[in-house]
């Protein structure tokens, strides 16, 4: 589950112009489209879903935790454990091979590394024979997958994606949102995919638009 | 997959710039590690070699020349000086001589220095024979375990003895026959490297060469040699006869001449003391005191040493520098990875935790090389400094200040690796992740 209430965020530290968000109530294993032009806060919104800011005002809830009552290292871990992020541009620790990539994420929330779990993961995303690949060795499409497997290896509770698809073309993407969509059923969480990509609009029943 | 496989993956991963602090890490540890072996062993040298001597009597000349040709058997002798002069000296009833020991200096067989002296010596230095008797005859000799070795003499074995110090054919006093009657054991002392033989027979060489000089002035080189071999049978000969028991210096000719006198006080009271004085004072003789000249020559040392010194450490402030630095460009590059390791649940402390590793696993691979480099490069110098001054060195001694080494690298890796690792653990996720 992912709630929203009374939301905005500046900036500027002095509280000057703000953004004001509308109210979100995603409830557990739906899928959510949040729809915006460019400049219009999609991923700031997304950051602070994520806990990666802190909003000026309002109230974030995971689940029954309220997010930005966390701070600190608990707010690390807790992001660690119950949300998967996948960014607009993937990025990976370079000197770690895919497998590492995805253990590391395991252990840094002191979750056992679970081999059979990662090679299990990357298979379902047709990239198991990647395994042992440094991130710099696989295409855009192949890191696009790794970084959806990544930010499923935990089990998270919530699943937020920031323009999953915006370096694909027509069949990749199609591909990915249908991965993204069997994953988070899959795992029974909650899934939310910010775009501005119209060729979305149509997969997902659920929508917001900023 | 732990931190500290994490730092270790991140250094292999930009091999060169890993490369470059730990050779710079190396070479200042290295630096400062050979020197610390160079001067433990010198000085390890030099004390074994002190003997409990407590005055050396020799010619007028610089003090520190004497004690280094009389005792360390590095330098040239200041001169000789006549039994006349020294006889006091010699006297078993010196009121404050305990032992005094003649040495002659100035010739050598193969590089290795042959002194005559009497048996008392060994005493002296604490050293036994390992087979064979000490020297009684002239021209008999006992050689140390290290000449044994080198120049493969064994009991029985002939050989001429040559003037000077340096292997040189044109010296030669060819009409010498030296004969090994012992051998000693190994003591790490300076006899290691010394022929032992009889003061007369320096006397009797010397005489010889003066003798065949006056009497074959009109030879030419060429048949020289013929010459050489022939008479060498007679002269053997002649040596052999007198075969009767070597007289004290007191017996002999106050004209005749030694190099050297090693003189143990019976007690350090304020006469003894006083003898350097008047010696130097009241006599064509000087004395010299091995201590005060060892710390002369240290101290003599030590302006080369301070300022190798200086430059090792000096270059290990570099290697910090650079370490510090190669930490510093590096987060730049991986500011997007620092705010991944964040979204993936690690805290700020676990990135400082990551960059301070990464210092520490720098410095310390740095030292270890530096230590290995250090030891490999005193073990490739100890034959050259062997060779040089006749003393054994080695590169396996290990020294506690090591130790120091090892842990003040660590301390440096990590005052390094200190601000880098503040500022990564500062990385703002959300600014970073929107650059990206």
């Amino acid at each position: 589950m992912l709630s929203t209430h009374n939301v905005s965020f500046s900036f500027d530290s002095a509280g000057g112009t703000s953004l004001k968000f509308p109210d979100i109530a995603c409830q557990t294993g739906e899928h959510w489209l949040l729809l915006g032009q460019s400049g219009s806060g999609k991923t700031t919104l997304l950051h602070l879903l994520a806990g990666l800011r802190t909003p000026q005002s309002g109230e974030i809830k995971v689940n029954d935790t309220v997010l930005n009552q966390l701070s600190g290292a608990k707010l690390d871990q807790f992001r660690g454990r119950e949300i998967g992020v996948i960014f607009q541009q993937s990025h990976f620790l370079r000197a770690l091979t895919v497998g590492e990539n995805l253990a590391l994420a395991r252990q840094l929330v002191g979750l056992p590394a679970d081999s059979n779990k990662i090679k299990a993961l990357l298979e379902q995303l047709n990239i198991g024979h990647k395994l042992n690949a440094l991130p710099s060795e696989l295409s855009v499409g192949e890191q696009q997958r790794v970084a959806i497997a990544r930010a499923l290896v935990n089990d998270p509770t919530v699943i937020l994606a920031d323009e999953p698809t915006s370096a694909l073309d027509d069949k990749n993407t199609e591909q990915v949102v249908a991965l993204l969509k069997a994953q988070a059923k899959a795992a029974n969480a909650t899934l939310l995919v910010v775009t501005h990509d119209n060729r979305l609009k149509n997969i997902f029943d659920q929508q917001i638009e900023l | 997959m732990n931190l500290l496989r994490l730092s270790w993956k991140n250094l292999t991963f930009k091999p060169l710039s890993t490369l470059l602090s730990i050779v710079l890490f190396a070479l200042g540890v290295g630096l400062v590690a050979l020197l610390f072996l160079l001067q433990k062993q010198v000085e390890d040298n030099f004390e074994k070699n002190l003997a409990g001597i407590d005055l050396v009597i020799g010619a007028k000349g610089s003090p520190l020349q004497l004690i280094l040709s009389s005792m360390y058997h590095l330098d040239a002798p200041t001169g000789n000086i006549s039994i006349a002069e020294i006889k006091p000296f010699l006297n078993p009833k010196h009121p404050l001589i305990e032992t005094s020991i003649p040495l002659s200096l100035g010739d050598s067989y193969r590089t290795f220095r042959i002194v005559g002296t009497t048996p008392s010596i060994l005493d002296f230095y604490g050293v036994s024979l390992a087979s064979g008797k000490a020297w009684a005859q002239n021209f008999e000799v006992v050689i140390g375990n290290t000449v044994a070795q080198k120049l493969g003499l064994t009991l029985g074995s002939t050989f001429s003895s040559s003037h000077g110090f340096l292997e040189d054919d044109n010296l030669g006093h060819e009409h010498t026959a030296f004969k090994v009657v012992g051998i000693l054991a190994g003591s790490g002392t300076v006899l290691d490297q010394l022929i032992l033989t009889t003061n007369q027979s320096y006397w009797l060489t010397h005489e010889h060469d003066a003798a065949s000089e006056e009497a074959a002035p009109e030879e030419d080189n060429a048949d020289h040699a013929d010459h050489d071999h022939e008479d060498h049978a007679d002269h053997d000969h002649d040596h052999a006869s007198p075969s009767v028991t070597v007289p004290s210096l007191l017996e002999e000719p106050g004209e005749k001449e030694i190099t050297a006198l090693l003189v143990k006080f019976k007690g350090r009271n304020f006469q003894a003391l006083n003898m350097q004085r008047s010696i130097n004072e009241n006599t064509d003789l000087q004395a010299a005191t091995p201590a005060i000249e060892i710390n002369r020559l240290y101290s003599l040392m030590d302006t080369g040493e301070k300022a190798l010194r200086i430059l090792a450490f000096v270059i290990i402030f570099v290697s910090g520098l650079s370490i510090f630095i190669s930490l510093f460009a590096s987060l730049k590059e991986r500011q997007y990875e620092l705010a991944l390791l964040r979204v993936m649940g690690g805290t700020r402390v676990t990135l400082f935790t990551l960059i301070i590793l990464e210092g520490l696993l720098l410095a310390l691979l740095g030292c270890v090389f530096g230590l290995l480099l250090s030891h490999g490069g005193m073990q490739l110098f100890a034959g050259a400094l062997e060779k040089a001054y006749g003393y054994t060195f080695s590169g396996w001694t290990f020294l506690p200040q090591e130790w120091y080494l090892v842990g003040g690298s660590l301390l440096l890796g990590l005052v390094a690796a200190v601000l880098p690792a503040i500022k990564a653990s500062r990385t703002d996720i959300s600014e970073t992740l929107l650059k990206g």
